[in-house]
């Protein structure tokens, strides 16, 4: 035990090194970029069009679906990919059945019910791949939106419904919180319920690519 | 903190801190040293034990999440597929240097359990999280085939 905690002792004085470089950095540059923080649903409030301002919001809310701490599980092909490089899954894991892996190497032959950062290992209670028909992977927006507006193919869920999944589901919530490493998914949970919602309101019309 | 681990039937308590890796418990705790470590992350399955009867990468476990439930280590898995598993590994002398071994076996026993007669991609999919160093992949694929035969009777 102590061997470890030495070993994580060096990895944060390290890790307050690159911080503290960093943060020098942060206080010469520039504020935010946009693919780290959201704008909120006020920011669209200008555009005067309904249809247009949803259309804005759902380009907001896409900085979020398009993010790896999204697409990495919401994959194109049978396997997932990992790390802010969308590299595939190592060891090489598939979909299975239900999204839970193959027999004998399900998602949970790793990942536990949280986060274990002394093994760079995520977790969640409902650790698991999205189902094919919610694949996102090099995907425009516009396929995205309506894949996610469609009940046929989103698992039945109406808007509300949908609203709900988002702002609630643990595994949605912890690309907010995905452990050191990883960079968390733009903005805060709060921040995309509020844009969802704004997007549900002005008609949740999609962007035409 | 004190921590109750039930491990292969029988209930202990060691005071250990909760994010200890259960592999440690096993290993330093409990005197279990048939579960191996090979990498600490969840990479060479040297450590796989089974929690709730579900293989597990002991090594990124942290006590703290097994109260109430279930580990099988090495030493203590029976039945039928794990007796065909390991008829099968001595009669192809899997093994070389044995160190990824019982990892090995713990995942060929959950396999076989899941699906009887595996095609070579259901092993390869089930395995591949399975390192060995030395390159004994051809004989562990062919010894689980000889396994799923055995268990067709």
């Amino acid at each position: 035990m102590m061997i470890r905690k030495l070993a994580l002792a060096a990895s944060a004085a390290l890790a307050l090194g690159l911080g503290g470089t960093a943060l020098t950095l942060a206080q010469t540059a520039a504020p935010p970029t946009p693919a780290s923080a959201l704008r909120g649903p006020s920011s669209f409030a200008g555009i005067a069009d309904r249809q247009a301002r949803s259309v804005a919001l759902f380009s907001e809310i896409g900085k979020v679906l398009t993010h790896p701490r999204c697409v990495n599980c919401h994959p194109a092909t049978e396997r997932p990919r990992q790390t802010d490089a969308m590299t595939l899954h190592q060891p090489l894991v598939v979909r299975g059945k239900d999204g839970h892996g193959a027999p004998g190497m399900e998602c949970t032959t790793c990942h536990g019910k949280q986060n274990v950062d002394y093994g760079r290992v995520p977790g969640d209670p409902h650790w698991a791949l999205a189902p094919a028909s919610m694949a996102w992977e090099g995907k425009s927006l516009k396929d995205i939106c309506e894949q996610v507006k469609d009940t046929s193919r989103n698992g039945g869920k109406d808007m509300a419904a949908l609203i709900k999944h988002v702002t609630t589901d643990s595994l949605v919530l912890w690309g907010w919180k995905p452990g050191p490493g990883r960079e968390p998914a733009p903005g805060t949970p709060a921040q995309f319920g509020a844009l969802m919602q704004a997007w549900a309101d002005t008609g949740a019309a999609c962007p035409a690519s | 903190m004190a921590h109750t681990l039930k491990v292969n039937g029988a209930t202990h308590s060691v005071d250990i801190d909760d994010d200890t890796p259960l592999l440690w418990a096993l290993r330093d705790n409990l005197g279990l040293t048939g579960t191996k470590f090979g990498c600490g992350v969840a990479q060479c399955g040297a450590c796989t034990v089974y929690v709730d009867g579900k293989p597990m990468r002991s090594c990124v476990t942290p006590v703290s999440t097994l109260e109430g439930r279930e580990v099988t280590t090495i030493e203590a898995i029976s039945g039928r597929e794990a007796d065909a598993v390991q008829k099968a590994w001595t009669a192809g002398d899997v093994p070389q240097c044995g160190y990824c071994q019982s990892g090995q076996v713990m995942s060929a026993v959950a396999l076989l359990k899941e699906i009887k007669k595996p095609t070579d991609r259901d092993i390869d999919l089930a395995m591949n999280g399975n390192i060995c160093r030395c390159a004994t992949y051809a004989r562990i694929r062919s010894a689980i085939h000889d396994a799923a035969r055995t268990l067709e009777g």
